[in-house]
């Protein structure tokens, strides 16, 4: 099946800095902000935000990054094999702030409508912002992503392979099969 | 996770896997909304022949947290009392639609019959069957342990190279049974301290030692010490001669305890017989797990609970 490269690790750098930037820019500073990832690999791109954001911002507060865990908040857990969820961890309190999640690849949107749903349950945020490294459309919930590192229109038949060095071994984004 | 009968069926993987989700709902537990969506619209049977307050509260709480609508249903008061057979009550349970029947009885295998008779679709959790097993207790076992021996760093993680020594009634207990097996799959090194009259004849066969000195035992300095409760309700003979001859024997005394060194965790299932098989300083000790074990009891009944319930029924067909 085809493999057809889409993002190499210095447009992920890039796409990823401008997203920092991008934050930075809304949130009027690094004040009060919360960048929450998704498992597994919206974790680390939320980490590499964070690290980007101190680095612009040498004041950030240090605890900036966590994780969200949503497989006990899926609606599909009775039509899938049995998920073994991930520690959520979220470095401070999130009441009166900004939480910007971070996910790898935005598709139908049922991720981050249960991400919102585990949000709930955690705190009330001032405002909930969503970073995706791509999105890739065929939206089922009116749920939209305020920072995007690429859009890549894509047919359902595709598939988007997401490859992140710290799990993968490399950075790279590719897209593979469907017929073109 | 089709059913959850025994822990002799459950591998390291698994029981590793079951623990991990147990730190999570844990983690539930520590917030403002204890509560999950996850069982929404799903029914669980509290299915209770035989008394219990802890386990049954337990499992309410357990279901109750991940949204799961919950009936408890106990024998007195029943149709059970009119003399309705296990097969009748299975049957009615299939009709209301239960998805997950957690069962304790009075007779060892009830729970295995139940789960594989045919009778019922549902899920079948072992809630303690005569003095066969009760592996959500050695499940919270082995989570409080774990948590003790190695704190946030728990997850992933297995009990090797722990000392346990079990300590009684090990005949009579579903509770060391179930123990025994998990312990032993994670890698923990089991004694079972008592009475040769006390102990079940098979014993050779258990991945475990066998002792009868307790003061030996104690001074090898274990990891936990798990004390059994002495079940006078199950003893149809003497087992021994009087109750002070048992605790001056057996019993974790004020002497023994002060043995112990301060890191070695004092466990008991509950409910205690201050005084008999525990002295009462070692019961409300530093180093007794007694409250964390029952905190913990829903945590692990939450992850067994998730764990039969979520995903695809393919083998339920």
């Amino acid at each position: 099946m085809a493999v057809r490269p889409v993002l190499q690790q210095a447009d992920i750098e890039r796409a990823l800095t401008r997203i920092a930037h991008e934050i930075l820019e809304s949130n009027r500073g690094a004040d009060d902000l919360v960048i929450l990832g998704i498992p597994t690999r919206g974790v680390i791109l939320a980490a590499r935000i964070a690290e980007i954001i101190r680095r612009i911002e040498p004041n950030a507060p240090a605890a900036l990054a966590g994780s969200l865990d949503v497989t006990m908040y899926r609606d599909d857990l009775s039509h899938t094999r049995t998920r073994t969820p991930a520690p959520t961890d979220v470095p401070v309190g999130i009441d009166d702030r900004t939480v910007v999640l971070v996910d790898d690849v935005l598709y139908s949107g049922r991720t981050i409508r249960a991400a919102l749903d585990a949000l709930a349950d955690i705190g009330r945020p001032r405002a909930v912002r969503l970073a995706v490294l791509v999105d890739r459309g065929h939206r089922e919930f009116p749920i939209r992503a305020d920072f995007v590192g690429k859009n890549l229109p894509s047919a359902a038949s595709e598939r988007i392979n997401v490859h992140l060095r710290e799990v993968d071994g490399e950075d790279g984004v590719s897209i593979e099969g469907g017929v073109r | 996770m089709r059913h959850l009968l025994s822990t002799r069926d459950l591998g390291r993987e698994q029981a590793i896997e079951l623990l991990d989700i147990a730190e999570d709902m844990a983690a539930v537990q520590q917030r403002e909304v204890r509560k999950l969506p996850t069982l929404r619209g799903r029914t669980v049977v509290n299915l209770f022949f035989e008394d219990s307050t802890r386990t049954r509260v337990s499992f309410e709480a357990a279901a109750k947290r991940l949204s799961a609508d919950v009936i408890t249903f106990s024998a007195k008061g029943s149709s059970v009392s009119k003399g309705e057979s296990l097969k009748d009550t299975a049957q009615t349970l299939q009709a209301i639609g239960a998805d997950a029947v957690v069962v304790r009885h009075q007779a060892s295998g009830a729970p295995q019959t139940l789960a594989t008779s045919g009778w019922i679709d549902a899920g079948v959790v072992n809630a303690g069957d005569g003095t066969h097993e009760h592996p959500t207790q050695a499940l919270l076992d082995a989570f409080t342990m774990r948590r003790r021996l190695h704190g946030d760093a728990s997850r992933g993680r297995g009990l090797d190279g722990a000392r346990v020594v079990i300590v009684g009634d090990v005949l009579h207990s579903r509770v060391a049974r179930s123990n025994v097996w998990l312990l032993d799959a994670l890698g923990a090194e089991v004694t079972l301290v008592a009475p040769p009259t006390l102990l079940p004849v098979d014993v050779s066969a258990w991945p475990a030692q066998v002792g009868y000195d307790l003061d030996a035992a104690i001074d090898a300095g274990p990891d936990a010490v798990m004390m059994l409760r002495v079940q006078a309700e199950r003893m149809h003979a003497a087992f021994f001669p009087n109750s002070r001859e048992y605790s001056r024997t057996w019993g974790l005394d004020d002497a023994r305890f002060a043995r112990l060194p301060r890191t070695t965790m004092v466990m008991h299932p509950g409910p205690m017989n201050r005084g008999f098989e525990i002295a009462a300083s070692a019961a409300d000790s530093a180093q007794s797990t007694v409250l964390e074990q029952v905190a913990n009891g829903v945590s692990v009944r939450m992850a067994a609970l998730y764990l039969l319930l979520s995903g695809e029924r393919e083998e339920a067909a």
